[in-house]
């Protein structure tokens, strides 16, 4: 456990994986497709969390791929119990476990409680649980694994879905050119909760990852961490450049990744240079290759204004 | 009494021709056909195709597809677009069911003409997402609290898929309930061949609009066969709907005395038009000493049973429901009073339909069960060892 005692700079801006412990809480041997960006970051947010966690788990992908009985791929307690209700399966966990060490049932000491979502479960059916949890204040992380639909039915559109992708519920053709509608920024919902710790991450960035998940626990109260995920089965795209999808994610501005520590806003990983143009990100995916240059165009500038405003953000809260 | 308003289908959601489609498919190509202009779905295995083959051919046809934040919007979310003036549907499995139930009743409540597709998977709770079960069959009757009436119709083939979610869509007109199109997994993942005729070979209930004018329309003064006229958000009537007890003018009246006026009607208008609600299929019923009474996918893995049990010279006659909801009570009395034992397989454990025919029966001829948990169909060996248990 080197990486936690030095100062978060020293590896931050340093691909230096081998820092990364060794040990492995979400193993080897499940069901997700090759190239799954959710496995490969639950498998970094698992390192991150350690052995003293609880996970509850949302219905989707990554419940299905990593629990079918007798099989599984959790080295820590886990609970799955429906598609709606994750983050108050969570909210009764963290009260159980209040209660009993109050009565002294059980030691105190720290038990990491998180949830495991999809953008479905969270950004839709699970939105209203998780609003309640925030607004509670219990002890957990959410984590939302953003696969930006609903992988596991089929690749049905969630709320999450960004502007222009074909799902099976928004359909590209002759008169619809995708969903028309803009992705929900869900970290934003959160970070309106103020609660003490929001971020946004991508497996792509593994160390960045690794640090956030770690700050979420160190940090009392609800904390909420939305994860960018490849998902080259639902996206057409290549498996083996699922590394290279979410980078181009982040570089090109259409992911941000930031923090908000006690609404103290932070670009963990900026691009001074600026920003890559959108299309480089766009163009290898099946769900927008019917997209035209307009739509295109659309799309950039939406995103560098959202990118300005969370450098804004940034300049005001950090003052 | 009001005369049904029909009309043959609008050719441009008729896909006319010989396909070979699965039942999800069917049904949606059934709904377009039957006129559903509105559809409202969360994702959710097995009945996911449905809303997105609805959500390629709308834009096409021309209506509108929503894909809501959960199975409580969708349920909501259609009724809207009824009373806005479309024919519309949602469709879920037994979990998005069980989100949907408050606005079951709401619909009841309200009399909003609307189709609930299921299509049935394993339970409880998550269950068994991809297989089939037949376990909902009296959720979908008495699911939401309160007293209220639906119709419930369940298709055995793929080809049934699209001809009776057009009956589900032509009843819920007519007698302005929620109906339930209660299919199971196999039939809505099985492939096979289905014809869909031409437009105008097929019919459709027009919505009950009224005729009188805005000072003389009363919102839930019913008609002489107990249903009520409607009106279109625009047309420039007068009308508040609520899912607080209400009287013949639609405003909320909080006593007995209209609650008496409100749910027996409810109950009523269903109860007393069931004789031209009831279809069901026959066959060898006369002279038979067991009828196997079934529905959906277990009424045609039964067939096979009853082919075993003719080859051992057995009489057996075959009674499948189309409409399960309202149940032909006085049908199965006769058949019981002739025969030596009524069979039911059905994909669930507690004899949803079985307690049924019992309770019917009230002893007068022997009822087996042939109880199965779900997650496949019957083996046709079950249905018969029972049939033969039953002439014993």
């Amino acid at each position: 456990m080197s990486v936690v005692q030095r100062p978060k700079e020293a590896y931050l801006n340093v691909f230096a994986y081998r820092m990364a412990p060794k040990e492995e809480f979400f193993t080897r041997g499940h069901r997700a497709c090759q190239g799954c960006g959710p496995a490969l970051g639950l498998r970094h947010i698992m390192k991150a969390a350690g052995r003293d966690t609880i996970v509850v788990n949302a219905t989707g992908c990554m419940e299905i791929i990593s629990s079918p009985f007798p099989y599984t791929s959790w080295a820590v307690p886990w609970i799955h119990v429906a598609f709606e209700n994750a983050a108050a399966v969570a909210s009764g966990i963290d009260a159980a476990i209040k209660a009993l060490q109050r009565k002294g049932r059980i030691p105190k000491k720290k038990t990491n409680i998180l949830v495991i979502a999809g953008d479905g479960g969270t950004a839709d059916i699970g939105l209203q649980a998780l609003s309640g949890m925030l607004a509670r204040g219990h002890n957990v992380t959410y984590l939302c694994y953003d696969n930006e639909a609903y992988m596991n039915t089929g690749v049905q559109g969630s709320s999450a879905t960004p502007f222009g992708a074909s799902t099976t519920t928004t359909p590209a053709g002759r008169v619809s050119f995708g969903a028309g509608y803009w992705k929900k920024n869900v970290a934003a919902i959160a970070a309106a909760h103020d609660i003490p710790y929001v971020a946004t991450a991508c497996p792509s960035y593994p160390l960045d990852l690794i640090r956030k998940v770690r700050r979420s626990f160190e940090l009392e109260g609800p904390a909420y961490i939305h994860l960018f995920a490849v998902c080259p089965t639902g996206w057409g795209t290549p498996p083996e450049l699922t590394v290279r999808m979410g980078r181009l994610a982040v570089e090109t501005g259409i992911f941000p990744l930031y923090e908000v520590e006690n609404g103290r806003y932070k670009l963990t990983v900026d691009f001074p240079q600026g920003l890559r143009p959108v299309e480089d990100y766009l163009k290898n995916q099946r769900r927008f290759r019917h997209l035209t240059p307009e739509i295109i165009q659309q799309i950039q500038e939406r995103i560098t204004a959202e990118y300005e405003r969370l450098k804004m953000m940034e300049k005001v809260t950090q003052e | 009494m009001a005369e049904v308003k029909c009309i043959t289908a609008d050719p441009k959601g008729v896909l006319t021709g010989v396909h070979y489609m699965d039942g999800n498919h069917a049904a949606c190509e059934g709904a377009l056909a039957a006129g559903c202009r509105f559809a409202a779905g969360y994702p959710i295995t097995p009945s996911t195709e449905v809303v997105e083959r609805f959500s390629a051919r709308i834009p096409l046809v021309g209506g509108v597809f929503i894909q809501m934040e959960d199975e409580i919007a969708s349920s909501i979310c259609l009724q809207g677009a009824v009373w806005a003036g479309l024919k519309a549907m949602t469709v879920t499995s037994g979990p998005g069911m069980s989100l949907m139930l408050e606005h079951v009743g709401l619909a009841a409540c309200l009399e909003t003409p609307c189709v609930f597709v299921n299509v049935q998977r394993g339970g409880p709770s998550t269950g068994l997402p991809t297989l089939p079960g037949q376990a909902d069959m009296q959720q979908c009757r008495w699911g939401s609290h309160g007293d209220y009436e639906v119709i419930a119709l369940s298709p055995s083939t793929v080809q049934e898929c699209f001809d009776f979610i057009i009956d589900a869509f032509n009843l819920a007109e007519i007698y302005r309930v929620p109906v339930f199109f209660m299919m199971d997994e196999c039939v809505g993942h099985m492939t096979e061949k289905v014809v869909i005729p031409e437009a105008d070979k097929i019919k459709v209930v027009e919505r009950r609009y009224t005729s009188k004018p805005p000072e003389e329309y009363l919102p839930y003064k019913p008609d002489p066969d107990l249903v009520p006229e409607m009106v279109k958000a625009g047309d420039g009537y007068r009308i508040h709907v609520t899912g607080l007890t209400h009287d013949e003018k639609g405003y909320p009246v909080i006593n007995a005395q209209a609650q008496h006026e409100m749910v027996w009607r409810l109950v009523d208008k269903i109860e007393k038009n069931a004789p031209k609600i009831w279809r069901y299929e026959e066959e060898d019923i006369e002279g038979a000493d067991v009828v196997v009474l079934s529905y959906g996918i277990s009424a045609r893995v039964a067939l096979k049973a009853i082919e075993m049990a003719k080859e051992r010279g057995l009489k057996v006659g075959r009674m499948r429901l189309i409409v399960v909801w309202p149940f032909p009570e006085p049908r199965v009395k006769e058949i019981a009073s002739k025969v030596k034992a009524i069979v039911v397989p059905e994909l669930n454990i507690r004899g949803q339909i079985a307690r049924e025919v019992e309770r019917i029966v009230e002893g007068t001829c022997r009822v087996m069960r042939v109880p199965h948990a779900g997650g496949t169909v019957h083996d046709p060996e079950r249905i018969l060892d029972a049939i033969m248990e039953a002439v014993k």
